[in-house]
């Protein structure tokens, strides 16, 4: 009976998540392209949401891990060694680092934290640059993986897709067991009141750690897979600022702190996404940030929150609302 | 060639100054990172550009221009936009200005294209030198202005009404509330100065460095650094923090290879935050 | 009665500040201690050495023996010591029952079934069973502070500070408080009483220790502190005691 979490949509999300599995069955090569982000992208999106939504503290780390895990997984996957074996030598590689840096970082509060965790990123791309023998430095990483006898440009398709989607599905299951666990309830406490949860005997630098570790191990794993997938991989490609950035978005979309959220908002952004893509190339970028912009001014609780503000009864004073502004006023004051 | 390093360092830090001041400013008087420095910055390089090779503006005359427009500019987006989030978490913020920031870039690749310009001055300046010291005079000039600017800055801070307004929002909000500050108008104030330090920054790189909206996120990451090793808001952190960005980048860049130099900011970056969050000078502005 | 803790010389400095200087002092098992002093006294800065919110500049602080001079608090936690808080800290997005099964569950390490069992029961003590359900936030200031207090005792204490539990409560709220700390110490266990009331000061504490700019100058029992020029000194100022001793004298004279 653990209170602090709602049971109800996660069902509803495993049933929806086992349902997509059927894509490859029905798609075309698009489709699963589309379907196989949309796995990565929600595998970010869940990720960020342990240490963003959980535990409360502004991480920009994801792009990061995701650089990591590719590359590492990368360099593997180019000298032959098999999938399965480079995905779990990333994932493991990304949570030890992730359990170092964390430890030492998460003393750090608010834009502290963010810009640290940002800086990451760009050491990791730096020093991917310059370790040329290993990663090819500056010109990318070909990667030229074999999937076993004469496989099919359609077989590869399905094959990354179901990848992918085993994976987010790993992420999710493991995600929700952390949310349910002592973890995911000492996390709630953390992120409320640091200094109380210290004081009723939470071993906040650890589980803290524990939570940059989890959101950064599936990341590395999606960045492993994403490197197979595509063949090739370069610095600005894998590190990208807009990696970090863009789980936020969903998450924000979908609303803080919640995984059926997560997964929510970052199907939707893809959906968005692809359509700014389609019709206005030239301003992608822009159109991102106005939308980033729009969601933060007019639904800062992302499309759950909207979704509860309907549901609620006028005869209940909006109590669980006002908590989560005053919980928010509080977040804000300890950071300013 | 230990002398030529340490005049590039300083040159570079004076620059690096004027860069992080407004940056500063806004974070500590703020408490908002504005991920759209960066681009402000480039957006007063294209400003110099356009009217040097257009209309022949003196670049030296167009930071006067410069100035009052991007204040405006900053005047208007804290209070149309940022000011209604003003009291929400570091992320809405954070991811606030980094969707605005999407938007100017996109605006000025689709104005002016992603390749490098370069603001030619006609006749060019040539250099100086002093013994085995040579510095191109447009450098020169342009750390002299920075310099100005930045002193500027300080002494508006501290002698005008406006200013002082600033200080007293930085240092206790709620107190500068009750003894009758107009808190809104002086947040809206502060962002306006960071972005016309940033406009008046963006003029003078046009002299020394190609103008592209590529430049935004190594101008803001050096922004970064500044803030970080000198401590946040306050004029003298940012001189002191630019200065030791430029000469260890400078004298980095001789030690173990200018592709390194990024690197090394970074590292140093991130050592100082966890060491001494508070920066070089001065006492840790938040948590 | 056996020695529960122990401070020896402790001294902590922020900066140029002496916030402690030199403080030793020894707490009983079942004893309940009022710590007193004028504001800025050094007090909640004690409590915070002790819990290892800020460690000892200089000095041991010993827990049954054990030294716990540098243990950060979550370990101070599950060694027996808990405290409330003179600003109260709930987490406010939980309910009331979750901010109680946080302190049993992670300060003891049972199962979460036994910190369900552990909170429900100390909800009940503090008076908070029909609240169960709401967030923290929703509380009122007397029943936060109730609830810090059911928090508090869901870890187990053997030593508990109470910091200012009284702080603006009426005097109805303070006459259930009082009740409740009596119960408390009836239930065996120590408690450090940090208070501004001397009426409570007075009526609860089996001794007293006073604190002045840092440092300790009285300890003994609560009518002795009283009449203790020096103390009277610190509350309220050099010509007042001086008055103070005068008068008691020309009583005894007469």
């Amino acid at each position: 009976m653990t209170g602090h979490v709602k049971r109800a949509p996660s069902a509803a999300l495993l049933v929806a998540l086992v349902a997509l599995a059927a894509l490859p069955w029905f798609g075309e090569s698009y489709t699963l392209r589309l379907g196989t982000i949309a796995c990565m992208y929600a595998i970010l999106a869940v990720s960020w949401n342990v240490i963003g939504g959980m535990a409360g503290y502004p991480s920009f780390a994801t792009a990061a891990f995701f650089g990591l895990g590719a590359y590492t997984g990368g360099v593997l996957l180019a000298r032959g060694v098999p999938l399965v074996l480079a995905i779990a030598t990333a994932g493991a590689v990304s949570f030890a680092a992730a359990m170092l840096l964390g430890w030492v970082l998460l003393r750090l509060r608010g834009h502290y934290f963010a810009i640290a965790s940002l800086a990451v990123a760009e050491v990791l791309r730096e020093l991917t640059n310059s370790a040329t023998e290993l990663t090819g430095g500056g010109m990318g990483l070909n990667i030229p993986l074999e999937l076993g006898g004469g496989a099919s440009v359609a077989y590869e398709a399905s094959f990354f897709f179901l990848a992918m989607w085993a994976l987010l599905l790993v992420c999710v299951l493991a995600v929700l067991a952390v949310e349910r666990s002592r973890l995911g309830f000492g996390l709630a406490c953390i992120r409320q009141n640091e200094s109380a949860a210290d004081m009723i005997g939470v071993h906040a630098t650890l589980y803290k750690s524990l939570a940059f570790a989890l959101s950064g191990v599936f990341v590395a794993m999606a960045g492993t897979l994403y490197a197979g997938w595509v063949h090739y991989i370069e610095p600005p490609d894998v590190y990208d600022i807009l990696l970090a950035v863009k789980p936020i978005v969903m998450v924000l979309l979908g609303g803080l702190g919640s995984i059926i959220g997560a997964v929510i908002g970052a199907f939707v952004f893809l959906g968005i996404e692809e359509f700014v893509w389609r019709n206005w190339l030239q301003v992608h970028s822009g159109v991102l940030g106005f939308l980033i912009v729009v969601l933060l001014l007019f639904m800062p609780h992302g499309m759950v929150s909207v979704g509860k503000r309907l549901r609620r009864t006028p005869s209940v004073p909006a109590a669980g609302a006002a908590a989560q502004l005053r919980a928010d006023s509080v977040r804000g004051a300890g950071h300013g | 060639m230990f002398l030529q390093i340490l005049v590039n360092g300083v040159v570079l830090g004076c620059l690096y100054a004027c860069i992080a001041a407004g940056f500063s400013l806004v974070w500590g008087v703020l408490n908002v990172i504005n991920l759209m420095h960066g681009s402000f910055i480039v957006l007063g390089s294209y400003l110099a550009w356009g009217a040097y090779h257009s209309m022949g503006v003196s670049p030296w005359v167009t930071i006067a221009i410069a100035a009052p427009l991007f204040y405006l500019m900053g005047y208007l987006v804290q209070r149309g936009v940022l000011n209604r989030v003003m009291a929400a978490p570091v992320l809405v913020t954070l991811t606030l200005t980094f969707g605005m920031d999407l938007i100017l870039n996109n605006a000025m690749i689709l104005a002016f294209k992603a390749d490098y310009r370069k603001l030619i001055l006609d006749p060019p300046l040539g250099t100086v030198a002093w013994g085995s010291v040579v510095v191109p005079v447009d450098r020169l000039v342009a750390t002299v202005f920075a310099l100005v600017l930045t002193g500027a800055l300080y002494v508006l801070l501290r002698r005008t009404r406006m200013g002082r307004a600033i200080i007293a929002v930085r240092l206790d909000r709620d107190a500068a509330r009750l003894m009758g500050v107009d808190v809104p108008v002086t947040y809206a104030a502060a962002f306006g100065l960071g972005a016309a330090m940033a406009g008046c920054a963006g003029v003078l790189l046009a002299l020394i460095f190609p103008i592209s909206p590529l430049s935004s996120i190594p101008y803001l990451g050096k922004a970064f650094v500044v803030c970080v090793l000198g401590g946040l808001g306050s004029v003298p952190g940012a001189v002191l923090g630019g200065l030791v960005l430029g000469l260890v980048e400078s004298f980095g860049a001789m030690a173990i290879g200018p592709e390194h130099a990024v690197t090394l900011s970074f590292a140093l970056l991130i050592g100082f935050l966890v060491f001494r969050p508070q920066g070089l000078l001065g006492k840790r502005g938040f948590e | 009665m056996g020695e529960l803790l122990r401070l020896e010389s402790v001294s902590r400095r922020f900066g140029g500040l002496q916030a402690l200087a030199d403080v030793s002092l020894s707490i009983g098992t079942g004893e309940v201690l009022g710590l007193i002093g004028p504001n800025g006294a050094g007090k909640t800065t004690l409590v915070n050495v002790i819990t290892g919110v800020h460690r000892a500049s200089a000095g041991r602080v010993l827990f049954e023996g054990r030294d716990i001079t540098r243990l950060r608090p979550y370990r101070t936690a599950r060694v027996g010591l808990a405290r409330t808080f003179q600003v109260v800290q709930p987490f406010p997005e939980l309910s009331v029952l979750d901010n109680v099964r946080a302190a049993a569950l992670f300060s003891a390490g049972g199962s979460m079934r036994e910190a369900q069992r552990v909170a429900e029961e100390k909800l009940a003590f503090a008076g908070l069973s029909d609240m169960m359900a709401l967030p923290a936030a929703n509380l009122t200031l007397a029943m936060r502070k109730r609830l810090e207090l059911a928090k508090a005792l869901a870890m187990h204490p053997k030593l508990l500070f109470l910091d200012e539990v009284n702080a603006g409560l009426n005097s109805a709220e303070v006459e259930q408080a009082m009740a409740l700390i009596r119960q408390i110490a009836g239930s065996g266990v120590t408690i450090v009483l940090i208070e501004h009331l001397m009426k409570v000061v007075l009526s609860v504490s089996s001794r007293v220790v006073v604190l002045h700019n840092g440092a300790l100058i009285a300890d003994g029992a609560p009518a002795e502190i009283v009449a203790d020029p020096q103390v009277v000194e610190a509350y309220l100022g050099k010509r007042y005691a001086q008055r103070a001793v005068e008068a008691a004298q020309s009583g005894t004279t007469r």
